[in-house]
């Protein structure tokens, strides 16, 4: 796909972003941005820390070090004696409400409708009048294609239809970034396609994508950028021709090797 | 051979300590309650000392019998009369009702706690980092998806403990309270026929337990509308 302007704005940025559980080191310093309309395709092996720093962004996992930016606003912090801590929690849940999440395991809520998952954050995070919400949460289910499922309970669909109503309400609140993390790794082989179908649609239409995925063909295809991940660091980084074509790295094309 | 008209007195005479059962059972599960919120916040979320100071309350109120603890603060406090007089509080501790609603609170309180406890721990983690991934502050992430969730898995637990306090109001009767099982001792001590009376006092604690697994049953059903069947056609496909 043709990627965006060089001139558009960053939509999300993170600067030498440091991590780790306990003596285990999983980002070593990653700097990574994309601008608006952006789709950034983030691979690698598990435990190379992809997932980790899709949640240092919505500040899921707290980053020891690094900045986090988010359109123009940067996380502020505060030092703790061991460590250090988002400074404004307010602001935290700010950014979290602009940067939609869409997880391997779905996690919707099992209690409430597919209709009432996607209005929930929108009336009650940000007080938006329930009967717009409706209104918008109908079209968006359209739009996922599981309008009819609208009063089912996440039990009662299938994996794909549950993922596809996780897009729905991440949409909903008309989040600057939308960020995956391996949206389609807990899915059937049949399912795969219709949540990938979705999210090359979200992509056409413009929006700020960062994807972590093992789907290579929806990297190559669908992403503007690839970026490879290994041991928290990034080996690769560059549009999916280049990265595809002529990998750099000795880890990427073991990586490759190994189909994905 | 059951003699009807006596029957009929017993029922009657019984009915007259429902109301001291059913207040003993509502006022106890009512401040338990809220004492089991408190205990069950402190071992979850308060730090070392709340902590611990939840477990030695559940430790203690599970670990002891509740006719010990009734006697403890019934006859036990007694002792102590001028000092609580002292306080103001002698007017409280030299009812055996409101000794006997102190002792079952506090006893229901302790094993509610636990149950609390364990429906908030039982919460799938997804569901609050999808809460929170979408900028849930912490009260509404705890109102609108913790509590829901948590309370749907401890209903079956707490229904439970309920009848139990029904039950346990029985041992009221052992400070001179005439609950229903108070008044049953009473009339066989009048009439010695054990049976009829307490086949009576047992029928009537049945029909109040009834009550209560009606009213667990219809707070799952409101509370777990996913477990009904699915809707057979979608009431409104656009």
């Amino acid at each position: 796909m043709l990627a965006p302007s060089p001139t558009r704005p960053e939509a999300v940025a993170v600067r030498d972003l440091h991590k780790h559980f306990g003596a285990l080191e999983v980002l070593r310093g990653i700097s990574l941005s994309a601008r608006e309309g952006e789709v950034v395709a983030i691979l690698g092996s598990s435990g190379s820390g992809k997932s980790t720093l899709l949640r240092c962004i919505n500040l899921l996992e707290v980053p020891e070090a690094g900045e986090v930016v988010v359109g123009d606003e940067a996380i502020l912090w505060r030092a703790r004696s061991r460590g250090r801590v988002p400074a404004d929690a307010a602001q935290v849940d700010r950014i979290r409400s602009r940067v939609g999440m869409v997880f391997q395991s779905f996690n919707l809520w099992s209690h409430r409708t597919v209709l009432e998952n996607v209005i929930e954050a929108p009336v009650h995070v940000q007080r938006r009048p329930r009967a717009a919400c409706v209104a918008e949460a109908e079209a968006l289910l359209a739009k996922v294609g599981i309008a009819d499922k609208r009063d089912h309970y996440p039990a009662h669909l299938s994996g794909g239809q549950q993922q596809r109503a996780a897009i729905a309400r991440a949409l909903a609140m008309h989040p600057r970034v939308l960020l995956f993390d391996e949206p389609t790794s807990a899915l059937d082989p049949e399912r795969v396609a219709e949540v990938l179908r979705v999210m090359r649609a979200l992509a056409e239409e413009g929006r700020t994508m960062l994807v972590v995925t093992h789907e290579m063909a929806f990297a190559r295809d669908v992403a503007h950028r690839v970026v490879f991940l290994h041991e928290g660091r990034i080996e690769e980084d560059g549009p999916p021709d280049a990265v595809f074509g002529a990998p750099r790295s000795e880890r990427f094309r073991q990586f490759l090797a190994r189909g994905g | 051979m059951i003699d009807l008209d006596f029957l009929a007195a017993t029922v009657r005479a019984l009915l007259a300590g429902v109301p001291v059962t059913l207040g003993l059972t509502a006022g106890s599960v009512a401040c338990g309650g809220a004492l089991a919120a408190l205990a069950a916040f402190g071992r979850l979320a308060g730090g070392p000392v709340p902590d611990g100071l939840a477990r030695l309350y559940v430790f203690v109120f599970r670990g002891t019998p509740l006719l010990v603890q009734i006697f403890l603060i019934y006859y036990g406090l007694g002792q102590f009369r001028p000092s609580l007089q002292a306080m103001g509080l002698w007017g409280f501790f030299r009812e055996p009702y409101w000794c006997a609603l102190l002792a079952l609170s506090l006893n229901t309180g302790a094993y509610t706690a636990e149950i609390l406890r364990g429906g908030i721990l039982a919460v799938p983690h997804g569901a609050l980092v999808a809460g929170r991934a979408c900028g849930m502050p912490r009260l509404l992430l705890f109102r609108r998806v913790m509590l829901p969730l948590a309370a749907r898995q401890a209903l079956p637990a707490y229904g439970n403990e309920v009848i139990s306090v029904v039950k346990a109001t029985s041992l009221a009767s052992t400070i001179t309270l005439l609950e229903i099982t108070g008044i049953a001792q009473k009339l066989i001590a009048q009439s010695f026929r054990a049976l009829e009376v307490f086949l009576c006092a047992g029928a009537f604690y049945l029909a109040v337990t009834f009550v209560v697994i009606g009213l667990v049953r219809a707070a799952e059903a409101w509370l777990a509308p996913d477990l009904r069947p699915r809707p057979a056609v979608a009431p409104r496909a656009a």
